[in-house]
């Protein structure tokens, strides 16, 4: 069983003037799924890139398990490139064989296991149909067993996500979860927020070229600010208490942001001392609320 | 995995998708029809040229061993039929089943043809029906004719040829020209192949795949490799039944030169491919699309067609001229204009030698240069890269 760490260490890569990457680092571990979210352009492709050596980067190290990567361990690793491809013109059954024998499988290897993914992946009847008269639905399948034909130990993938009808999501997901369950690092991009906070064991947001946040969802929700909505008939009461702002307010129910140290349970005194209280609860940030904050942070000081 | 397997796995897949396409074996089959159709012209048009079938009627007839005879040494085939109704004859040369009709008797014949003849026969006749004369009047005169003809045939102007033709000068030149067309064609064809191939895969984006489990040197040189044995292997049963066809239908002596000009042909076809295979590999990385293609094939097709076209231009008119011959020695135009110049037996060794070796330096450097303008290039998307910045580093 692939048992391992992907670390990527410090890396920096610059396009001209244009900095692409700084000091971006994070580690995958074994067994776990790490999604990786940023808004467009902040390094992701560039750092799955880097990761594959297809592109070389200006400083900083991609290790597995403690050595740098070199070709012999990136043929180990399976990777599914944001912008999709393929053999237009190659039969499906062939281009799997072709990359899992590039990958280093044996002939017979390499047959036995594109067979097997073709048919995990429902595509046992366009096996020896080109690609290209594939639906887009089926191309992604193929796409995704290209990334697994060879049986990867690590798996890179730039957006597996995008373009997939639900039920290819349902598929994609089981796969990856499968994966990650046997030992195999798993790491991919995404932007579909909801299914990252869903899916991911781990999360890590990007905002210009470098990771500024990373860890379990909850971990990332229960940091930062703290928030409580609390309904009662009026808000007078909060002018009284220091460190509480009124963020949002709807009828009777409103949003309170506290300042550090503050304690809710004085909060809540304060409010029942001002009138009946129907609900207080503390306000936890979605994901995407995080990556919106961090993003407009990271934004306002650049 | 060794870098021999990668390299391996990937001339492979080339050689065989390419083979299976419908375009390769329609390709292969429209050029061995268009040059069976060729060589079955050419032999037929020969045998009529040089066939002729003679009637001869009543005392005519003593003559048809004569002037089989007297045509042979013309060069010309002669056979005759005896004739015995005139009439049926002459509707005969005029649906073209005779060449001609000969009745009466000597000296006075009477020669009847369709249009304006045969030159050669004409003479042939004239030249036996003459000599007949001849024979009677000398007897009649008390000479024996036998004596005179022996006299005769002894008497010869000594030739001495300064400059000595060639008999199969022009076999040679046949086979040369179709050397250097079979090359230009597959230059042109396979080397626009592989820049389709690399475009093929920058546009589809598998490339991004590829390089994360090869390197370009080996992506690349697969990819030559592969292409270059399509085109091998079409350019040998291409020759083959070239070869085959010729000898059947006796139009070139296929044994000794046919042999040789196909060794030398394959040989400068390796040659040439390694040499501008890269160079096409190298410009259509610079691109991302099929559409852009043309652009940057343009100078390098260029190229070629120059060195076909001024080649056989200045083969045909002086073959082992100064020009051409400074031409044939170059890298560019080498692969096009030697195997010609070898095939028609005008390059000296030396030449050759000096053509093979400036040959593989070129090939040596363009390999080093173009390998790099590949790795740099292929992997940027969008715009067409700049041959400078994909120098760079």
């Amino acid at each position: 069983m692939p048992e391992g760490v992907l670390e990527i260490d410090r890396i920096s890569k610059r396009y001209g003037e244009v900095v692409a990457l700084r000091d971006m680092s994070f580690d995958v571990r074994a067994g776990e799924l790490f999604g990786f979210v940023g808004s467009n352009g902040a390094g992701k492709t560039t750092t799955m890139r880097i990761a594959l050596g297809v592109l070389a980067a200006d400083s900083g190290e991609v290790r597995w398990n403690g050595r740098t990567v070199d070709l012999d361990t990136r043929r180990r690793i399976g990777y599914m490139p944001e912008e999709r491809g393929l053999y237009p013109r190659m039969k499906v059954l062939d281009q799997l064989v072709y990359l899992a024998e590039l990958h280093g499988m044996s002939t017979n290897e390499a047959h036995t296991s594109a067979e097997n993914w073709i048919a995990r992946l429902g595509l046992r009847d366009r096996r020896a149909d080109e690609v290209q008269r594939l639906s887009l639905g089926n191309q992604q399948r193929v796409q995704l067993a290209a990334a697994l034909v060879h049986e990867p130990d690590v798996l890179v993938l730039d957006e597996p996500f995008s373009g997939l009808d639900p039920v290819a999501v349902d598929v994609m997901s089981q796969v990856l979860r499968e994966k990650a369950s046997s030992g195999v690092p798993v790491v991919f991009s995404s932007h579909q927020l909801d299914l990252v906070e869903r899916l991911c064991d781990r999360v890590g947001i990007v905002s210009a070229g470098s990771m500024v946040a990373v860890g379990t969802v909850d971990e990332l929700r229960s940091g930062g600010v703290s928030r409580l909505v609390v309904e009662s008939p009026t808000t007078d009461w909060t002018a009284t208490l220091g460190g509480v702002r009124v963020i949002e307010k709807n009828g009777t129910r409103c949003v309170l942001e506290l300042a550090d140290g503050v304690d809710d349970q004085s909060v809540l005194h304060a409010a029942l001392a001002a009138g009946p209280v129907h609900e207080f609860s503390r306000q936890r940030p979605s994901l995407t609320e995080l990556f919106r904050n961090v993003v407009t942070t990271e934004a306002r000081i650049a | 995995m060794t870098s021999a397997r990668a390299v391996s796995l990937v001339a492979k897949r080339e050689f065989v998708t390419k083979v299976r396409t419908r375009s390769f074996l329609i390709g292969t089959a429209v050029i061995i029809a268009v040059l069976a159709g060729y060589v079955v012209l050419q032999s037929v048009l020969f045998d009529d040229q040089q066939r002729s079938v003679v009637g001869l009627s009543g005392q005519a007839t003593q003559l048809a061993d004569p002037l089989r005879e007297k045509a042979r040494s013309f060069g010309i085939d002669v056979e005759t039929r005896d004739v015995t109704t005139t009439g049926d004859a002459e509707e005969q040369v005029r649906d073209g089943k005779l060449d001609a009709l000969v009745t009466g008797a000597p000296p006075s014949l009477k020669m009847i043809v369709k249009g304006s003849g045969n030159d050669v026969l004409t003479t042939a006749l004239n030249d036996v029906l003459r000599q007949q004369v001849l024979v009677a009047q000398l007897a009649e005169a008390g000479i024996t004719p036998q004596q005179v003809a022996q006299n005769l045939a002894n008497v010869e102007v000594a030739v001495t040829a300064l400059d000595p033709v060639d008999p199969q000068r022009g076999q040679r030149l046949a086979i040369g020209l179709i050397v250097a067309a079979l090359l230009y064609y597959s230059l042109l064809v396979y080397g626009t192949m592989v820049a389709q191939g690399v475009v093929e895969e920058k546009s589809s984006r598998v490339v991004e795949i590829l390089l994360a489990t090869v390197r370009p040197w080996q992506l690349l040189l697969g990819k030559v490799i592969g292409l270059g044995a399509v085109g091998l292997l079409q350019l040998l049963v291409i020759s083959t039944v070239g070869l085959g066809l010729s000898s059947a239908f006796d139009v070139i002596d296929a044994g000794a030169l046919g042999g040789t000009a196909l060794l030398t042909g394959v040989l400068w076809y390796l040659l040439g491919f390694f040499l501008y295979a890269t160079v096409f590999a190298a410009a259509a990385s610079l691109v991302s699309r099929q559409e852009e293609l043309q652009s940057v094939l343009t100078p390098i097709s260029m190229t070629i067609i120059v060195a076909f076209v001024a080649g056989i231009n200045l083969m045909i008119g002086s073959p082992s001229g100064p020009t051409v011959t400074f031409l044939s020695l170059l890298p560019p135009f080498a692969p096009i204009l030697m195997p010609g110049r070898m095939a028609m037996g005008v390059a000296t060794p030396w030449q050759v030698v000096l053509a093979i070796v400036l040959a593989l330096a070129a090939i040596a450097a363009i390999t080093w240069l173009g390998g790099k303008v590949y790795a740099n290039a292929v992997l940027r998307t969008g715009a067409r890269v700049k041959l400078r910045e994909a120098l760079r580093l």
